[in-house]
């Protein structure tokens, strides 16, 4: 099997309007640029997108909501952390041109491990008796209360890797991994941006971080120039 | 008008120390944004082990030039180094292990925090965001974590007080919270209410009383803050 896609507009051809699509990364790190930047240019609408913060050290998300592409946002870290500070975001949420759906980092990541692994809905019992819990079913096991939520899937999952073989087999570098692994198993169709691609065979079997059965296309790109010091930090 | 803070107490660097004095080698920690993140600066050389929820456990220091790599922050988005042992893993494993309950500490920043242990710390009314805020990673550590510590002001800059009988803000997690550390006092939340343990040099128990909403039991082996 060999996986590498010629080039990211063929790669993201046939993602039509109405799409929900994940894009992993925490902050700057481990975002797929490319092929986001890719589908800013290809225009498609109505996206539902997956993110866990938004347009915070995160330019190629701004540009969707910039294009007016994205309906919803089903997310974590929605705003810049001062108040005094709006994200593009936070202003399409005020104006009603974009729907939110906010989650705990933790239940946001469950929800899509659950899709990857077939599991209709879990018990937590992170978020009981918060915002996060208004109209959702509350159980107790062993004394202790606990939240119903919902496995979360994806039609598409832009991932960005460190190494990838032309299978599939995905390698990730420190911190960049994040939702990546997690983003590829809930997706139907899993793309992978890759900085360095080998032959099939090359990676060590026991070095695989994502196996080869999640990935359905691979396409090769430059290793993203990312601006990382204590003062860009766009957290605050 | 703004009301000024009746007393200075400690620095936030020293309610840091006092927290990295109370958690003992060993250990398994996750420091949240602020004073909590100043806790790491009291553990170098100690056998503690700091994981970042972004997917990485033995987290170290801060990175400055040369040091820096893109692909190396931590989840307040600071690059930072690793020690040896270190690891990284995907956010659903991070957060397993953290609702797993194999956090020993959690040290959280708080807006409020209440005698029953619930703590608010993600979404403040007044900025008009309504029921959205950033959540983050910290509903989860307050849930999964065997220890939630909690490293604030006694007070707000403009008075306000923060450890109040009842949460006025969205809360993060209930009843959750085993420790207050300010820079007044350090409370204990017991089933009978706050335990005041320890007061900054040169107050009184009446002093951080008056500071605070529900009544403190004063703790029969109260003492200086331990610095």
């Amino acid at each position: 099997m060999d996986k590498v896609f010629p080039s990211i507009e063929e790669a993201i051809a046939d993602i039509p309007d109405g799409a929900t699509i994940g894009f992993p990364g925490f902050f700057t790190c481990g975002n797929p640029v490319y092929l986001t930047r890719a589908l800013a240019k290809k225009g498609v609408k109505n996206l539902t997108i997956v993110v866990m913060q938004l347009g915070v050290g995160n330019e190629e998300i701004n540009e969707l909501l910039q294009n007016g592409q994205v309906k919803k946002a089903i997310c974590n870290y929605p705003f810049f952390r001062s108040a005094s500070r709006k994200s593009l975001f936070e202003q399409l949420l005020k104006e009603g041109k974009v729907e939110c759906e906010l989650y705990p980092m933790g239940t946001f990541a469950e929800k899509l491990r659950a899709a990857g692994a077939g599991i209709a809905a879990f018990y937590t019992p992170t978020g009981v008796g918060t915002l996060v819990a208004e109209g959702k079913e509350v159980r107790v096991f062993n004394g202790r209360e606990y939240l119903l939520e919902t496995a979360l899937h994806l039609d598409y999952a832009f991932i960005h890797a460190y190494k990838a073989d032309r299978m599939g087999n995905v390698v990730f570098r420190k911190t960049a991994r994040n939702y990546n692994p997690d983003m590829a198993k809930a997706a139907r169709i899993t793309i992978v941006e890759a900085e360095n691609i080998v032959e099939t065979g090359e990676i060590d079997p026991d070095c695989v971080h994502l196996p080869n059965i999640y990935v359905k296309r691979i396409v090769k790109v430059d290793r993203p120039k990312i601006n990382v010091t204590i003062e860009a930090t766009p957290s605050s | 008008m703004a009301k000024a803070r009746k007393f200075e107490g400690i620095a936030r660097e020293l309610i840091a120390l006092r927290i990295a004095n109370e958690i003992p080698d060993g250990s398994y920690a996750n420091l949240g944004i602020g004073i909590p993140t100043l806790v790491s600066n009291w553990i170098e050389g100690r056998d503690i082990v700091l994981q970042s929820e972004i997917g990485m456990l033995n987290t170290g220091p801060l990175a400055y030039g040369e040091e820096i790599d893109q692909d190396l922050i931590n989840a307040s988005c600071q690059p930072v180094t690793e020690l040896p042992g270190a690891c990284y893993f995907s956010s659903s494993e991070s957060f397993a292990m953290i609702r797993g309950g194999f956090m020993d500490y959690a040290v959280m920043g708080a807006l409020q925090v209440a005698e029953n242990g619930d703590y608010a710390g993600w979404n403040i009314p007044a900025t008009g965001r309504g029921k959205y805020g950033n959540i983050g990673g910290s509903m989860d550590l307050a849930a999964g974590a065997r220890n939630l510590f909690i490293a604030m002001e006694h007070v707000t800059n403009t008075g306000e007080l923060k450890i109040l009988k009842r949460c006025t803000y969205p809360i993060t997690a209930q009843r959750c919270v085993k420790k207050i550390f300010t820079n007044l006092a350090v409370i204990d939340v017991t089933p009978e209410g706050l335990v005041l343990r320890e007061v900054a040099p040169g107050l009184t128990p009446e002093d951080v009383q008056s500071v605070t909403e529900p009544k403190l039991i004063i703790a029969p082996d109260l003492r200086e803050m331990a610095l």
